[in-house]
């Protein structure tokens, strides 16, 4: 008996091993370029690593039993009449409990981490945003920053394309440019169906909705150029509809919108 | 002691074409609905199956160059449209219920013979439609889920060919269910109690209520979606003023318990097969029977984790996520029961254990990701990619599909009188196993990086891992092969079952194969139990 109970905590912790080896050798996700990313690896690694112990668990438990107890052919009869163990049903119905149950929370507090919890505010000069009702998204705007230098986009999406306005330099660029490790406040909006707005390297996505604005914020912290994917089925180009973020230094960022700005009309 | 039989039903009798003719008649036997269930429901599988095949054909190179834009999104509609309302939902449902249930609580029939018959029959005209509505302006191309605005904006025949389609399904749906739950509580054999049913009736007792509950909110909700596509009105359609996103709350409400729908009865199968193949008590009777009944409760009020980028607020995304995170609870108590069950058996190693093994570790798997997808942070960079897309697959293929092959292994001589070959079966349950897993476990990694569903092209750095995964559906393509074989010459001339080949205690097992047309020669013997192995020895 004693053998067995070696035995299988040497199953376990080796399990446990190649869990944790595995969760912190192997990068399934792209390249972090945004506060969120680095974030959401955190809690993609846990999830991976707690995934991999329970799968490689059962995986091992149902292979070692088709093994261990397969019908020898010389074997008549059943096996053990076992209908069941109240303490061991117990166990596995309170450890998953409190598995998941701290799973929840701690993804709570991720998602708090991300700005997901925040009241939804969207600073903006050129419409006045305290009477309209915005009610999904992500926001980043914790309350006393509320955000001057936020720079602020509006989004319009439409079959197959993204269109990005720049309110203060009054012009529109199908590119998003952004400064980098600069708080951005988009409020998006469609023009015609379901659109999403996904970028794969910040590790956000929101949906843009006909009839309803929302709001995305982020923080990008990488230079670079990322595609913005569209990943809500639009039509028969929706496999082609993609843009880009260009993350910039602050003085091409400024060069760049210096170039395409415009003189405000005023009406 | 007798049991009732419907006059009706008995007087028809003679009226009734006898030998195959029987199959393509308007029959009331349940166990003629059963197999009418089961090779119609095949039928429209080899049908997804051939769409789901040039969808891999399509991603095998990043460009959109196998087919049309537009004809690829109404392949990758009819795909998932035919994969759930015209196999997994009758089939797991429909197919075995109609077979199993009867036998279970020791009835002659169904409750409603009649209903049962008409049930059925509105299948193969709905899917039909459905396939012919290609033929004439094209299928609907707003993917299964149907999202206003893109299915009010896209051509209208499709769509309303498609709503017609789903409604008269889900009004199946809604028959069959009624009448699973009035044949599990009112025709239950004198002296058998609820807790001594086999839980396949409780599977089905719990997936019929949610059928009865959620599926009427799908047809209302479907009803509008036509106003809106031929009367103009406002619904959910926002340049008139309506809301898309109260859309998928309704959708969702019904969709969602659509896949416990799918997979609840894959539980209760493969709590059937899995005592009787290891020669072991079902372990944890009463606590796989609370755990049905949580996961009902519970698969009601999840359905928004679907829409967490869509537009929900804060709090109910956080009460999404521990709702949904939470039916890992009675799920995984059902698992770690299977797994117990096998703890000591003998077990035999045969097609039927091995494609129940399989859904185990593959289901297992999709668990997984699936209490990952449940977690809002998590689920806002994957939502609407190809991990959701492997994801879902784990669980109606590799679950339930899996189940689906494991049960037709498993009854085949209860139905026939003959045994399938086990050599192709094994044969048939590697390929299937291998071809399942090449082709969906490498879209995790595409959909985590980048690849969005529902595309026609992608970013050509993904081309590899979708070459891998074309190779993958290839296997899957290729692995029905040994399997109609398989049928076709067992049915024929394969070995002789005899009554009870599997020396199982389910009341199924003690009649004759294929039992006559009241079931039982004499009275429904009582069962009280149907898990009673390893008792005599």
């Amino acid at each position: 008996m004693l053998n067995k109970n070696i035995y299988l905590i040497l199953i376990i912790s080796l399990v446990f091993a190649i869990s944790f080896w595995i969760g912190f050798n192997v990068n399934l996700l792209p390249a972090e370029a945004s506060i969120n990313a680095p974030i959401y690896d955190e809690l993609f690694k846990i999830l991976f690593i707690i995934g991999l112990i329970i799968f490689i668990g059962m995986t091992i438990a149902v292979i070692y039993s088709l093994f261990k107890f397969r019908k020898r052919n010389d074997q008549i009869g059943d096996g053990i009449a076992l209908e069941g163990n109240l303490s061991l049903e117990i166990v596995w119905t309170i450890i998953p409990s409190i598995i998941v149950l701290l799973i929840g929370l701690y993804s709570y507090n991720i998602y708090d981490r991300m700005g997901g919890m925040k009241e939804l505010n969207h600073n903006h000069e050129m419409m006045s945003s305290n009477t309209e009702k915005i009610w999904a998204g992500i926001s980043q705007t914790s309350d006393n920053e509320m955000a001057i230098n936020n720079l602020s986009i509006e989004v319009s999406a439409m079959q197959f394309a993204f269109l990005f306005n720049y309110p203060k330099g009054n012009f529109i660029s199908g590119e998003l440019h952004v400064p980098v490790d600069q708080k951005v406040s988009m409020k998006m909006e469609s023009k015609d169906v379901i659109h999403a707005f996904w970028v794969p390297e910040f590790r956000i996505k929101q949906d843009v909705i006909p009839g309803q604005p929302t709001i995305l914020n982020f923080t990008p912290t990488k230079v670079g150029k990322y595609p913005i994917i569209c990943a809500e089925l639009c039509g028969p180009y929706h496999g082609g509809m993609r843009a880009s973020i260009i993350v910039e230094e602050e003085s091409d960022y400024n060069e760049w919108f210096n170039k395409n700005k415009k003189p405000e009309v005023n009406l | 002691m007798t049991i009732s039989i419907d006059p009706q039903k008995t007087n028809n009798e003679s009226l009734q074409p006898k030998g195959w003719l029987r199959y393509f008649s308007f029959s009331l036997d349940h166990k003629v609905i059963g197999i009418q269930y089961l090779v119609c429901g095949f039928l429209f599988y080899l049908i997804g199956g051939t769409l789901a095949s040039a969808i891999r054909i399509e991603l095998a190179s990043p460009m959109s160059d196998f087919m049309p834009r537009d004809v690829y999104n109404q392949v990758l509609t009819l795909h998932g449209t035919i994969m759930i309302f015209l196999w997994i939902v009758p089939v797991v449902n429909g197919a075995f219920g109609n077979y199993l249930i009867p036998f279970y609580v020791g009835a002659r029939d169904m409750a409603f013979p009649r209903l049962n018959a008409v049930a059925f029959w509105l299948i193969p005209p709905s899917g039909l439609m459905l396939v012919a509505s290609y033929f004439v302006e094209g299928a609907a191309q707003a993917g299964w889920t149907a999202y206003p605005p893109l299915s009010i904006t896209t051509p209208q025949s499709g769509q309303i060919i498609w709503i017609l389609s789903v409604l008269l399904l889900g009004g199946s749906s809604i028959f069959g269910g009624i009448n699973f739950i009035a044949t599990i509580i009112k025709l239950r054999r004198p002296g058998l109690k609820l807790m001594q049913l086999p839980m396949y009736c409780w599977a089905m007792l719990g997936t019929s209520l949610l059928v009865v509950l959620s599926t009427p909110v799908l047809a209302g909700t479907l009803i509008l979606l036509s106003f809106d596509i031929i009367a103009n009105t406002g619904f959910f359609n926002p340049v008139l003023g309506g809301n898309v996103v109260v859309y998928q709350h309704l959708f969702w409400f019904y969709s969602h318990p659509a896949v416990y729908i799918m997979v609840l009865p894959a539980f209760g199968l493969v709590s059937e097969i899995l005592p009787i193949h290891a020669r072991k008590p079902l372990f944890g009777y009463t606590t796989m029977v609370f755990s049905i009944m949580g996961i009902v409760v519970l698969g009601l009020v999840v359905w928004a984790h679907h829409m967490f980028t869509s537009g929900t607020p804060p709090w109910m995304r956080l009460f999404f996520t521990i709702a949904t995170a939470f039916i890992a609870v009675p799920t995984g108590i059902k698992f770690f029961n299977w797994v117990a069950t096998l703890w000591g058996g003998k077990i035999s190693i045969n097609s039927a254990m091995l494609f129940s093994c399989g859904f185990i570790i593959n289901f297992v798997f999709g668990g997984i990701t699936g209490v990952a997808l449940a977690q809002v942070p998590f689920d806002i960079h994957v939502h609407d990619t190809y991990f959701v897309v492997a994801h879902f697959h784990y669980i109606v293929y590799g679950g339930t599909v899996f189940i689906i092959f494991s049960s037709i292994y498993h009854w085949f001589p209860k139905v026939t009188g003959k045994m399938l070959n086990e050599k192709l079966g094994i044969l048939h349950f590697i390929i299937t196993f291998i071809g399942f897993n090449l082709c969906f476990a490498p879209q995790h990694w595409l959909g985590l990086n980048g690849m969005p569903r529902r595309v026609a092209e992608y970013d050509p750095q993904f081309q590899f891992v979708n070459q891998i995964s074309s190779l993958g559906a290839l296997l899957m393509a290729i692995s029905t092969i040994p399997f109609l074989i398989n049928v076709f010459l067992s049915v024929r001339n394969g070995k002789d079952a005899g009554d009870n080949p599997w020396n199982a205690l389910t009341p199924e097992w003690l009649t004759s194969s294929p039992p006559p047309i009241e079931n039982w020669e004499g009275e429904a013997p009582l069962v009280e139990e149907p898990y009673g192995y390893g008792k005599n020895f």
